[in-house]
C-alpha cells in the first residue's frame, strides 16, 4: 500500500479516549480481583468473569485495534465466523462435561 | 485494507480459537476433577498476577501512542514508544518467569504432578500459560524488528499498526487467562 493510501486510512480514536479505555480496562480488572477477594460462590464467580473478561475484550478490539473504525464488512467478515467456531467447540463440551460431572465421586 | 492488516486479522482468529480450545479443555478437566488445586492466595499470588495484567495492559496503552506517532510519521517517537511496549513486555515476561520459577522450586509444581491434587493441573497451568507467554517473548522481538525498521525508514506505518495489532491480541488473550486461570483458583 502506498503512503498516500494509507495516510488516507490513518484513524482510530484520540489520545483522550484512549487513556480513558485504558483506565476502564484497568478499573475492570481492579473489579474482577475485589470479586475473587469476596469468595463468591464459583458458579457466581464464573459467570460474572466471563462477562467482564467479554466486554475486555470488546473494548480492547473496538478501540486498540481499530475494530470500530474499520469497514463494518471486516467485522461481519471476522467476528461471525469466529463465534460459530467457538460455539460449535461449546455445543462438543457441554453435554460430554455435564455428563462426567454427574459421574465424578463427591 | 492492505492485505498485511488482513493477513494479521486472519492470524488472529486462528490463534484466537487455539486458545478458546485451550480454555475449553482446561474448563473441562477442571469441571471433572474434583480435587483440582486452588494454589493462588489473594497475597502474594494474586496481588503478583494483578501487577503483570497492569503491565501488560499499560504496554498496550504505549503500544497505541506508537502507533498513532507512526500515523503522523514521526519516527522517533514511534521508535520511543515501541521501545517502551518492549519494555512492557519483558517486565511482564520476567515478573511471569519469577512466579513459574517460585511455584515449580519452592511449592513444588511442576507439568506432571503437584502437592495439591489432579497432576492435570499442571499440564494445563503450563500449557496456557506458556503458550501465552511464549506469543509475548515473539511479540517483543517483532517489536524490536519492526521499530528498527520503521526507525530506518523501511517500514511503513501499517507495518507499525499491524504489529499493534498482534500486541493487543495477546494482551486480550491474556484477559481471559487472568481471570479464569488465576481468579478462579484463589486459596482462601
Amino acid at each position: 500500500m502506498s503512503s498516500d493510501a494509507h495516510a488516507a486510512e490513518a484513524h482510530g480514536a484520540s489520545v483522550g479516549t484512549n487513556i480513558t479505555v485504558w483506565i476502564g480496562l484497568v478499573a475492570i480488572t481492579g473489579l474482577e480481583v475485589f470479586l475473587a477477594y469476596k469468595e463468591l460462590q464459583p458458579s457466581v464467580m464464573l459467570s460474572i468473569l466471563v462477562v467482564l473478561s467479554l466486554v475486555k475484550a470488546a473494548m480492547i478490539m473496538s478501540y486498540f485495534m481499530h475494530l470500530k473504525y474499520e469497514k463494518f464488512s471486516l467485522v461481519l467478515w471476522l467476528v461471525p465466523a469466529m463465534i460459530f467456531c467457538i460455539c460449535m467447540m461449546f455445543i462438543f463440551f457441554f453435554p460430554e462435561a455435564f455428563r462426567l460431572l454427574q459421574m465424578r465421586p463427591h | 485494507m492492505g492485505s498485511k492488516k488482513l493477513g494479521m486479522w486472519l492470524f488472529i482468529v486462528s490463534d484466537t480459537l487455539t486458545f478458546s480450545a485451550l480454555l475449553i479443555v482446561y474448563s473441562y478437566s477442571r469441571l471433572t476433577n474434583p480435587d483440582w488445586p486452588r494454589p493462588f492466595p489473594i497475597y502474594p499470588a494474586i496481588a503478583f498476577s494483578t501487577t503483570m495484567t497492569v503491565v501488560l495492559l499499560a504496554s498496550s496503552l504505549t503500544m497505541v501512542m506508537a502507533v498513532m506517532a507512526a500515523q503522523r510519521n514521526d519516527r522517533k517517537k514511534t521508535v520511543m514508544w515501541m521501545v517502551a511496549t518492549m519494555i512492557g513486555g519483558l517486565l511482564f515476561t520476567g515478573l511471569h518467569l519469577t512466579e513459574w520459577m517460585n511455584m515449580i522450586f519452592k511449592e513444588g509444581f511442576t507439568i506432571t504432578g503437584n502437592p495439591e491434587g489432579t497432576p492435570l493441573f499442571g499440564a494445563v497451568f503450563f500449557g496456557i500459560t506458556g503458550l501465552h507467554m511464549t506469543h509475548v517473548m515473539i511479540g517483543v522481538i517483532y517489536l524490536g524488528i519492526v521499530a528498527v525498521g520503521f526507525g530506518r525508514g523501511k517500514f511503513s506505518a501499517e507495518d507499525v499498526e499491524v504489529n499493534g495489532l498482534y500486541w493487543h491480541f495477546v494482551d486480550l488473550v491474556w484477559m481471559f487467562v487472568f481471570p479464569l486461570i488465576y481468579l478462579m483458583s484463589v486459596k482462601y
